[in-house]
């Protein structure tokens, strides 16, 4: 079996689409807040954060959506925390952002052994299972692969095109870019910047968080310590990947995704004999770094990425 | 006339610099009201206030009798007050579009309305003559048609007091032309003007009235009929200031010539396109142009940070063909920079440091690869003693200083070498007047001593006082040079702007001939 005949199977594109759903959810959330003018690196602890309370809610007799809504609650609050160090006081987005992360990461660990001090094998939750769309899941290839998902990956496939329209096509969606590239353009018509900054860092740490959750609730049954793994991280280089667009990180996350499925199954199919199986691992993650280089090279930053904005401050 | 706006008592304090001490103006309709005042009088500081951007210390803000709550530049807008500020708060990537209806939908509504806001604009700006195209970048368009879209985005949230921040800093003078009779138009149908300036001229071009304003205090108040130059002049600057002018004298041989230089930008922006000029010694070529036309390149090219692409650069006879800053500094070029706080000086170090910036490797500052300190401390000394830097001392930090006494620093070190080249970008932008005529004396002084001067400056009325010959920069490409004396500011203007004055309008690949 080679190559090309991988990337006929329908396990391969089912895969590609589960791996990059919380990639979506993620690239989606640092798209919105960097837009804003707001770097997050909180995304790596926020994502840890939401697997864990997502999980958590419906492990304590929550229901299902339940816990998806409590894990976009929880990212929120981190949003705010985000934005009223980096938006309201003017500090550093990056240490800021690295600070949530280590916090929530370690917040998240701490609540999960509060709760659950006795457990030594991960307790399970009975997740999500995947959703055959009537009609269409009947269509050859892309039926059993692209319709046959948990609810969770379509959630992530609609909000591309929610976030894409609420940017793009909505008053506030404007007044977000604007305050992205000149928030003294947006005070100066007469919004409130911070609010507007604000607003986008929790909406957008809302998304992150749900993209933490899916990994408990979705793709496995349980939390584990350490299971983001870099997720996020990877996410932050979508969004540069991805020029700001949501269109074009949806293409980045099943790019990543679809790569890393790949490598898992040539892996098996090359048996390991050869070629020692951590270059598969790095894969991925070489060709990502290759994609950025040329990537980045013709991005064009939101001009008012990582600049703070002070009411009243002298020009 | 009633008073549509009144400014009671408004007193702005930074740290311990009151920037604004209880200033009271009122504004009638239809009436356009200058503002005049130096650098740092407080004029902008004293409209922040009115729209909100700051808060003041004390006093308030009357429009049309009703009190405006402070700090809202909101409630300014709903007022009806509209302000066309300094530096323009568009944002670059988006279009003209995007830009005027910000705000102007509430931020919940689910769509926007843009083939209404489109057709709106399209009807203002044709009503107003203020041509634009919404679709553009505003990132693609010349300044002058950014500013038309910012006073379109005043205008299409029914602004009836437009603040018009040094409007004119960065026009031509056609453009100027174009935007005072916008303001007539507007004044037509009952709009009132503030109109900030420390141009003469204009205020008493386009203005009723004036208010002065110097240190935070309004010092002078009176209609622009009657007026005249020299009261106002010195009402701004509280004493009488002359600046100087070059006497006539006889060039030398040449310093510098550039022959058929042609480089690329490195940013992809303008370059410079076959460029020829000649400087010679003891006289001042001025190199007029809107900036961005290729001044930073020609800046550049001669500094030694940048190579040609192709054709030469001569400097005392030595053509270079890996032009370094090293070897220009070494062969006598002094450079004034653009920017003085981005390129001049290092704003985090020490007086001391900048002065002897240039002379890290030569004794007496040097020896044996360390610095001496008490040689270039005293070297500092005696430069800011002849210079006049005001300053606490060789170990202050640089960024502390006012704009003028930076220049002067970098003056300092520049010309106290003696140069025989001096590159004189921008010398007096933003400067006060005691200031700039300290500038062009400093740099006609070393004309006298023998130097040439390769002025680039984008006040005409600085470029005709000071220059023997001066050249049009536009699209990358420099015209032949004309005499200062005989040529007229139109001229310049309308070649600034590309066109030919011999044969009419010139695209940028046809603009200008080879000197």
């Amino acid at each position: 079996m080679d190559i090309l005949e991988i990337l006929l199977t329908t396990g391969f594109w089912a895969a590609t689409l589960r791996i990059a759903t919380p990639l979506i959810f993620g690239t989606l959330g640092e798209l919105i807040c960097e837009r804003a003018g707001v770097l997050n690196l909180g995304i790596e602890g926020i994502m840890t954060m939401g697997a864990m309370a997502g999980w958590m809610w419906v492990y304590q007799g929550g229901d299902l959506w339940g816990g998806v809504a409590f894990a976009a609650f929880i990212g929120m609050m981190f949003g705010l925390l985000h934005s009223g160090f980096t938006v309201y006081l003017g500090l550093s987005q990056h240490v800021t952002g690295i600070g949530i992360t280590l916090l929530a990461s370690s917040l998240s660990y701490f609540v999960f052994r509060m709760l659950l001090p006795d457990a030594t094998t991960p307790p399970k939750i009975e997740p999500f299972q995947p959703y055959a769309i009537p009609l269409l899941s009947d269509l050859p290839v892309i039926g059993p692969s692209v319709f046959t998902q948990t609810p969770m990956t379509y959630l992530a496939l609609i909000c591309v095109a929610v976030i894409w329209y609420g940017l793009n096509r909505t008053p506030v969606g404007l007044a977000v870019r604007m305050a992205g590239e000149n928030p003294l353009a947006v005070e100066a018509q007469g919004i409130d910047v911070l609010a507007v900054r604000t607003g986008a860092v929790m909406v957008g740490s809302a998304l992150m968080s749900v993209g933490g959750a899916f990994l408990t609730m979705s793709a496995f049954d349980a939390f584990y310590f350490g299971m983001v793994n870099g997720r996020g991280w990877i996410c932050v280089a979508l969004v540069i990947f991805a020029s700001w667009r949501p269109g074009k990180a949806l293409l980045g996350a099943l790019l990543f995704a679809g790569i890393d499925a790949l490598q898992v199954r040539v892996q098996q199919v090359s048996g390991g004999a050869a070629i020692p199986y951590q270059f598969f691992l790095m894969a991925p993650y070489v060709l990502s770094i290759l994609a950025m280089v040329v990537m980045a090279r013709r991005a064009a930053y939101p001009k008012a990425l990582l600049a703070p904005f002070r009411r009243g401050d002298r020009a | 006339m009633s008073a549509v706006l009144r400014l009671e008592n408004i007193t702005k304090r930074f740290g311990s610099l009151v920037a604004n001490d209880s200033v009271s103006l009122s504004l009638a309709r239809g009436e356009v009201l200058a503002l005049l005042g130096e650098n740092g009088a407080g004029k902008t500081t004293l409209m922040n206030i009115l729209f909100g951007h700051y808060v003041a210390d004390e006093g308030h803000v009357e429009v049309e009798g009703e009190a405006l709550p402070p700090g809202a530049p909101h409630a300014a807008i709903a007022a009806g007050i509209g302000m066309v500020h300094q530096h323009f708060t568009l944002a670059d990537n988006l279009t003209v579009l995007d830009n005027v209806v910000l705000g102007t939908e509430s931020l919940w509504r689910p769509w926007q309305s843009r083939a209404a806001a489109r057709s709106r604009l399209d009807a203002m700006s044709s009503e107003y003559g203020l041509t634009v195209d919404p679709d553009a970048r505003v990132g693609d368009l010349s300044v002058g048609e950014r500013q038309r879209v910012e006073i379109l985005k005043a205008l299409y949230r029914d602004a009836r007091i437009l603040i018009m921040d040094e409007p004119t800093a960065v026009l031509t003078p056609q453009e100027t032309e174009g935007l005072f009779d916008t303001l007539r138009r507007l004044v037509e149908r009952g709009l009132s003007i503030i109109f900030i300036s420390h141009k003469l001229n204009e205020i008493l071009a386009i203005c009723d009235r004036v208010m002065v304003l110097r240190r935070g205090k309004i010092v002078h108040e009176m209609p622009t009929e009657g007026a005249d130059r020299h009261i106002l002049a010195e009402a701004m600057v509280g004493h009488a200031v002359t600046r100087p002018k070059a006497d006539p004298m006889a060039p030398g041989d040449a310093v510098l010539s550039i022959r058929d230089v042609s480089l690329r930008s490195a940013t992809g922006g303008v370059g410079l396109n076959a460029v020829n000029l000649q400087v010679r010694a003891h006289e001042v070529l001025g190199i007029a142009g809107v900036s961005g036309n290729g001044q930073v390149q020609l800046a550049e090219l001669i500094s030694g940070l940048s190579r040609p692409d192709e054709g030469s650069l001569t400097l005392f006879g030595e053509t270079l063909t890996h032009p370094t800053p090293a070897k220009v500094v070494k062969l006598g070029v002094g450079r004034i920079p653009e920017d003085r706080h981005a390129e001049g000086v290092i704003g985090e170090m020490s007086i001391w440091e900048n002065m002897i910036s240039e002379d890290l490797r030569a004794s007496p500052i040097s020896r044996h690869g360390l610095i001496d300190h008490s040689a270039a401390k005293a070297r500092t000394e005696a430069q800011i003693e002849r210079f006049d830097v005001r300053c606490p001392g060789p170990d202050a930090e640089t960024r502390l200083l006012s704009g003028g006494n930076m220049q002067k620093l970098i003056l300092a070190r520049a010309l106290s070498r003696e140069p025989g080249l001096v590159l004189a970008n921008q010398p007096a932008r933003g400067l006060d007047e005691g200031a700039i005529a300290y500038v062009h004396g400093q740099l006609l002084a070393a004309r006298e001593r023998g130097a040439g001067v390769l002025l680039i400056t984008e006040d005409l009325e600085e470029l005709l006082a000071l220059s023997d010959r001066v050249a049009v920069i536009y699209h990358g490409r420099v015209s032949a040079t004309m005499d200062a004396k005989t040529v007229s500011p139109r001229e310049l203007g309308l070649m600034m702007a590309g066109h030919n004055p011999q044969t009419g309008p010139q695209g940028p690949d046809n603009a200008g001939a080879a000197a």
